[in-house]
């Protein structure tokens, strides 16, 4: 049952200034820039194949004709279809919608900050991110100190193990060692859940701990949509941010092949029948893109509402957000 | 058979893991950008009372624990169990000393408390936050001493051993907490 108060903003209204001002000053930043802003729908006959991704399907009622369409898990498809079309380097501030996602840095509804770079290599735009993260941080500490560095050295770093290559007994003594044995089963032989997980229970929490850090090269099966490197086959051309521990951001050097894109699809789609999960379209349109030509491109999302909760020095998003799904 | 996915995991949530009872205490979603979400949980083994940490593939299902909360009126102990009797049903229930545990220090005969029944068996017995009880023993007291500094033990009619003020003599009545163990106050008649 609602209780009186139950309709008031969960958080601040002095955070609702300082989002207000975030976006104006983000606005200013890619205008000084000749970045163009752009919307695309939040509303899409197609939807992403990531089986980490959960999607909300709705019915859009049509005539006769039914449809379904799928509130976006990023914008990334229909942004790119405008990078194919012309537009050159663009930018969205917008809502994105990940099905089932709720925590202390997680909403399913989340606003998302998208841009594409014409003709940057990763390493630009990973100087972009940083030049735009201490603009907004305005001189805070916790936002001074860069440092770049690669998946499979960050990794060695704190475990020891070799993050390209899997050797199952290592990893499991390493569980052990570290007093997380229920990894051993939950993992199994599975090499990316594996990395996962020591990634996000030993590694992520140390990132970032005084200032931006930025991992980049991931390995091949965390590729999603990057290009897999030329220089090396094990590592793909994705970079993430980290600032005190909360991912803040994620990166690729866009696959630009229609028939690489079709077979990670269609792949992916595979995997998601295979999980019982449900399975969506896949997006001819963008394949229809990247066929007639995606110009060379790197692109970036990054999250508003923790990078406002690292500003604030909060410790959760019901912090920053004004009716998060729980008061939705 | 009741199962539950990790999406809906709150604290409170009463599931199975490896074969005893348990109640969820915290539960933080964990997911990179890209990749495999776990719920890492941290959970009270109801029958040991242990905390321990778990981490689940989001997503999977657990057991559900059929595990319930009952108000039950304590009988009497016939010195292997312990009986008592859900006032409304009349149903009786006999509870061993895994159950009963040190909580039974604290209940004489007719006082109700809290069960948990597992399975509806007896599982652990939860006494009321405060109880008042008779001082059966305790040294004899210093007149004119209201400071309650120093203390000595005092014997409760359940049999409980608490420290209290000087001042308290045999036959009061005196409340304690019993999540501590410690005298709260005298109890005015």
């Amino acid at each position: 049952m609602a209780a009186d108060s139950d309709w008031r903003p969960v958080c601040d209204i002095e955070q609702l200034q300082a989002r207000a001002m975030l976006l104006a000053e983000i606005r200013r930043f890619f205008a000084q820039r000749g970045v163009m802003e752009v919307e695309t729908p939040l509303l899409s006959q197609a939807i992403g194949t990531d089986p980490s991704l959960a999607f909300f399907k709705t019915d859009y009622l049509f005539g006769k004709h039914p449809r379904s369409l799928y509130l976006q898990t990023s914008p990334e498809f229909a942004m790119k279809r405008l990078l194919a079309a012309g537009s050159g380097s663009v930018y969205q501030m917008c809502k994105a919608f990940r099905n089932g996602e709720s925590g202390r840095l997680h909403n399913p509804e989340f606003t998302l900050l998208e841009w594409y770079r014409t003709g940057f290599t990763l390493q630009d735009l990973m100087t972009e991110v940083c030049q735009l993260l201490q603009s907004l941080a305005g001189g805070q500490t916790a936002f001074q100190h860069i440092e770049r560095v690669s998946y499979q050295a960050i990794f060695q770093r704190f475990t020891g193990l070799d993050p390209l290559v899997m050797e199952l007994d290592q990893y499991q003594q390493f569980a052990l060692a570290n007093r997380l044995p229920d990894a051993v089963t939950v993992c199994g032989e599975d090499h990316s859940v594996w990395l996962d997980y020591v990634f996000s229970f030993i590694v992520q929490p140390q990132l970032g701990d005084n200032g931006i850090t930025l991992v980049y090269d991931y390995p091949v099966i965390h590729s999603s949509l990057a290009r897999i490197s030329v220089q090396n086959p094990l590592v793909t051309e994705r970079f993430e941010v980290f600032v005190q521990g909360v991912e803040l951001a994620n990166g690729y050097y866009e696959l630009a092949d229609e028939a690489e894109q079709n077979a990670r699809f269609e792949k992916e789609q595979a995997i998601r029948e295979h999980n019982g999960q449900p399975v969506g379209p896949k997006d001819q349109l963008l394949l229809a893109a990247l066929a007639s030509g995606l110009p060379d491109c790197c692109g970036v999302a990054l999250g508003i509402d923790r990078l406002l909760m690292i500003l604030n020095n909060s410790d959760s998003l019901e912090e920053v957000i004004a009716f998060p799904i729980g008061h939705a | 058979m009741a199962t539950f996915s990790t999406n809906e995991f709150k604290a409170g949530m009463k599931i199975m893991l490896d074969t005893d009872p348990c109640s969820i205490i915290e539960n933080e979603f964990v997911k990179p950008g890209k990749g495999q979400a776990f719920n890492r949980v941290k959970i009270r083994n109801l029958k040991t009372g242990r905390v321990i940490e778990r981490t689940f593939k989001s997503g999977e299902t657990v057991e559900a624990a059929d595990v319930v909360d009952i108000e039950t009126q304590y009988l009497y102990t016939d010195g292997e169990f312990w009986h008592f009797m859900e006032p409304d049903s009349f149903e009786q229930y006999q509870a061993d000393n895994n159950a009963v545990a040190d909580s039974i220090k604290w209940l004489k005969e007719q006082d109700v408390c809290t069960m948990t029944l597992w399975n509806g068996a007896p599982l652990s017995v939860m006494p009321p936050n405060f109880v008042e009880l008779k001082v059966t023993e305790t040294d004899p007291g210093l007149k004119g001493d209201t400071s309650g500094g120093g203390g000595k033990p005092a014997t409760l009619e359940t049999g409980a051993v608490v420290r209290v003020p000087l001042f308290i003599q045999i036959d009061e009545m005196i409340k304690v907490d019993t999540r501590s163990g410690e005298y709260v106050s005298r109890v005015k008649e």
